[in-house]
């Protein structure tokens, strides 16, 4: 049995407002679902922002953030990582009017930069454990390798993704579910560059005040 | 290292009969359950209809059989407990040896609260809240399945503890530095972790699940505020999930990266800090409990507005209290831990805002009150543990009041006290909420009601038996005795403990009365049948649809135009004195596509988290990917939905006529 067509029926006036339109298009939903992940992600950076803010001047004996810190190779990161967001930029203003090159080109950039600030990221680690500072020294490194490391390995995903969702692309072109997702890459990507800027403040800026 | 990395046979404890012989049990049950679905031939049925469910209803039932389930242990852990302490006293050494007893508490508390409250709620949010806003389904159904069979992974792994290796010994909090790998080298916090692990992964998905369908699916003419309040407080619950499981899973990473990879976050050496766990964890665990209670507030509400045949009292109050609770949550953590050493105000601070959040759970009380006040109150099963929680629920707050300054709080601290305490409103609050909720909308869910004797006979035992078990409690703990005793040489504890013992006992009954109740519920199912799909008289959407719903809900989605909108039709329909025209077209209805993605990513899950704890490095490596490709292949499925034909609508719906109970 079904009452909703009875309560249809005897319903009066139109809608009014857009809290009693029905349930949302799913585009919205996807969106605002991968939203409320990315939220819960953030929630999940700031404990460990929590844990390094706690553990930052615990070095215990070893190399501090002063000593290790390169500015020059943050600086280049950031760079790459904020033009990278740009260029996710294009690629998302590309999905809208359904250009192919412009898609792929968009993502190959994004991959581009994405990879290089990678790259430039394990080197900065390298030199680090080289030194002997590792994650096992100190409880300040502990906490910088995890906090630092995590959205390392964010962006890693991120690329993955990338990677896929051209295959996706190439596969089955512009069909809603890959313009869904591809929508929800770009948030994830986004909300990288938000987190790596308040890395690039808490660790690196505030790291090396004397 | 080894190609099974620490994994030998010294690893089942073949020398403890006691758990030997609960293995033995358990494998028992586990075997002949499983040939008997097998010989009758169930297997498919059971794959194609519940496994790879991706239905909210479905799902909602299977985490309520697991809720179900892992009571039976949680339960079977606590009088163990209680049975050693009662006869533990002087010379008596009981029967658990400290290692033993050491595991039993910390399963306890594990299991208790992630794998029977929390499955229990979110099984009760999935079966009602998108039938409760006149949708189809949750946002994410897949992904709803997914959650599921991780929560399953988390249990399984924590029962696999019991036959090879061991479980935590650490408590269900495992602080370190007791849990650091120097302090317990064993597998058992290895355990505890990346279970949690795994089964928090599958929370986290269900709360961004369930936000986005509350806030972004509803019937239409549903704003905000004409929203059942179950739905208010499932909103609020999974809102503190997106924001409070996320600390768990960073923390835990913090102790396993500790464990694993030699990390110090929480080490006594190299600047490691054992307070910014305990503060860490809390910050989950305060949320945590009102992710518990929320929802069971929500049914007491439901259940106390039906059942009076009043719409609640104080609705808009009770939909502020309900998210003033879920904002001040995370201002009260520290009262976990008023001894840590921080300065008189900080305690201070804590102590007046933990006095606070009772404000609003005072309002929720007095609504709840004035809701029956002056109603037709019919006394049925979900009624009773509704007055019962009222009555239990507010002493144990008060208990709380009394704990939440700091003053008082050094004097009891860890001792059974606060075991009472929390016992004391968690029971109530959460558990007698559940089971008020299970008998509520059983019939929603299965077409027959539950029992009434049995299930009356089963409220006042465990309501009695609660009393006995726990106020004893808090006489022994102002006496100075601490939690988690082995063993104790204070004879004056002895008789309060055997009278605890003897609650414990009532209990059990209380359990034995609701596995009878179910089995004659299923016997007799004739004639407790409800064709009506509104055995209560409800007010709430979910009663305007068949029992059991069909898969799609709703044939047409209701439209609803003010509160307690099921309720507000039958009173039209009862001016009128007619039944309004049936319509006569449908529309085939698109539903999502069972995938078995939940289920063997799970698989997969079961075996990276063991591979892990045991160090078997390429099995870990072999469970990941395969969990990955499972996922990948997800991905590229063509289809999503399948569609049901409007014939197949029609047919449903015109033989489920439409019999407005009055």
């Amino acid at each position: 049995m079904n009452v909703a067509v009875e309560m249809d029926a005897v319903r009066h006036g139109e809608l009014l407002d857009i809290s009693e339109a029905g349930p949302a298009p799913k585009r919205i939903i996807a969106g605002f679902g991968f939203w409320i992940f990315l939220l819960s992600d953030i929630v999940m950076f700031s404990a460990l922002f929590a844990a390094y803010a706690v553990l930052a001047k615990a070095s215990a004996g070893g190399l501090t953030g002063g000593q290790l810190f390169d500015q020059r190779n943050v600086a280049i990161e950031t760079a790459l990582l904020l033009l990278s967001s740009y260029s996710c930029g294009m690629m998302s203003l590309a999905i809208n009017s359904q250009r192919y090159l412009a898609t792929f080109l968009g993502a190959a950039v994004t991959f581009l930069l994405g990879s290089a600030f990678l790259a430039l990221e394990l080197n900065e680690f390298q030199g680090m454990i080289a030194l002997g500072a590792t994650p096992q020294r100190s409880a300040f490194l502990s906490a910088f390798f995890a906090l630092v490391g995590s959205h390392g390995l964010h962006v890693t995903v991120g690329l993955a993704w990338l990677v896929l969702m051209m295959v996706q692309l190439s596969l089955r072109g512009f069909q809603d579910v890959v313009v869904r997702r591809l929508h929800c890459f770009s948030l994830f990507w986004h909300a990288l560059d938000i987190i790596w800027v308040l890395i690039f403040t808490v660790v690196y800026l505030m790291g090396v005040l004397p | 290292m080894t190609l099974l990395g620490k994994l030998d046979w010294s690893a089942v404890p073949f020398d403890q009969p006691i758990i030997m012989g609960t293995v033995g049990v358990m494998i028992v049950a586990i075997g002949s359950i499983l040939s008997w679905v097998t010989l009758k031939g169930y297997v498919p049925y059971l794959w194609r209809e519940w496994i790879t469910s991706v239905d909210h209803k479905r799902i909602g039932v299977m985490y309520i059989v697991l809720a179900l389930v892992m009571l039976l242990r949680g339960f079977a852990d606590g009088i163990m407990m209680r049975t050693q302490q009662a006869i533990a006293v002087g010379g008596a050494q009981g029967y658990l040896p400290p290692e033993h007893f050491d595991q039993i508490f910390s399963a306890h508390g594990t299991i208790m609260i992630f794998f029977v409250a929390m499955p229990f709620v979110i099984g009760l949010m999935n079966f009602v809240v998108p039938l409760q806003l006149g949708v189809r389904d949750v946002a994410f159904p897949t992904m709803n399945s997914i959650s599921f069979w991780l929560t399953a992974s988390g249990v399984l792994l924590t029962n696999m503890s019991l036959a090879v290796g061991e479980f935590a010994k650490t408590g269900w909090f495992a602080y370190p530095p007791l849990s650091e790998l120097q302090f317990s080298p064993g597998v058992g916090v290895d355990y505890y972790l990346w279970s949690l692990q795994i089964s928090g992964i599958g929370t986290l998905l269900s709360g961004v699940n369930f936000v986005t369908t509350i806030l972004k699916m509803r019937a239409p003419g549903m704003s905000y505020l004409r929203m059942p309040v179950f739905c208010w407080t499932a909103l609020a619950s999974n809102l503190l999930i997106v924001a409070a499981f996320p600390v768990l899973t960073a923390l835990f990473a913090m102790l396993l990266l500790d464990r694993y990879l030699g990390f110090h976050f929480f080490t006594v050496d190299a600047g490691g800090n054992v307070m910014m766990y305990v503060n860490l964890f809390w910050i989950w665990g305060h949320p945590e409990v009102y992710i518990l209670v929320l929802p069971a507030f929500g049914v007491y509400s439901e259940v106390a507005a039906t059942f009076s045949g009043k719409s609640l009292f104080g609705y808009r109050s009770m939909v502020l209290a309900t998210m003033a609770i879920c904002v001040l949550s995370y201002t009260v953590w520290l009262h976990h831990f008023f001894t840590m050493g921080a300065s008189a105000s900080v305690n201070a601070f804590f102590g007046i805002t933990s006095m606070i959040i009772g404000v609003p759970t005072g309002v929720k009380v007095f609504n709840w009150l004035f809701t029956m006040y002056g109603g037709r109150v019919r006394f049925t099963v979900p009624v009773l543990w509704t007055i019962g929680f009222m009555v239990t629920f507010v002493f144990g707050g008060l208990t709380g009041v009394l704990l939440a300054l700091p003053a008082v709080d050094w004097q009891v601290h860890n001792s059974v006290f606060l075991v009472a305490h929390f016992h004391h409103v968690i029971i109530p609050g959460v558990l007698f909420g559940a089971i008020a909720g299970y008998n509520y909308w059983f019939p929603k869910a299965f077409g027959f009601k539950l029992d009434e004797r049995w299930g009356k006979a089963a409220f006042w035992c465990w309501f009695i038996g609660f009393h006995l078990a726990f106020m004893p409690l808090y006489v022994t703990g102002l006496m100075g005795m601490p939690r988690r005793l082995q063993h104790s040489d204070v004879l004056a504890w002895q008789p309060w403990l055997l009278v605890a013992e003897a609650g414990a006992m009532v209990i059990f009954a209380g359990i034995i009365c609701q596995i009878v109740q179910i089995v004659v519920s299923i016997r007799h199912r004739e004639q407790l049948r409800d064709t009506t799909g509104d055995p209560w008289n409800g007010r709430t959407l979910e009663w305007s649809t068949a029992s059991p719903p069909p898969a799609w809900n709703f044939a047409v989605l209701p439209r609803v135009d003010g509160l307690d909108a099921f309720w507000a039709h039958k009173q039209r329909v009862l001016a009128k004195q007619e039944l309004p025209a049936r319509q006569h077209t449908y529309r085939p209805i698109e539903v999502p596509k069972n995938s078995p993605v939940g289920f063997v990513t799970a698989f997969f899950a079961v075996v990276t988290g063991f591979a892990l704890i045991w160090h078997i490095w390429w099995m870990a490596g072999f469970g990941a990917l395969g969990a990955a490709v499972t996922l990948l292949a997800f991905m590229f499925r063509a289809k999503d939905e399948v569609e049901i034909p409007a014939d197949e609508v029609a047919l449903f719906d015109r033989a489920h006529p439409v019999e407005v109970s009055l």
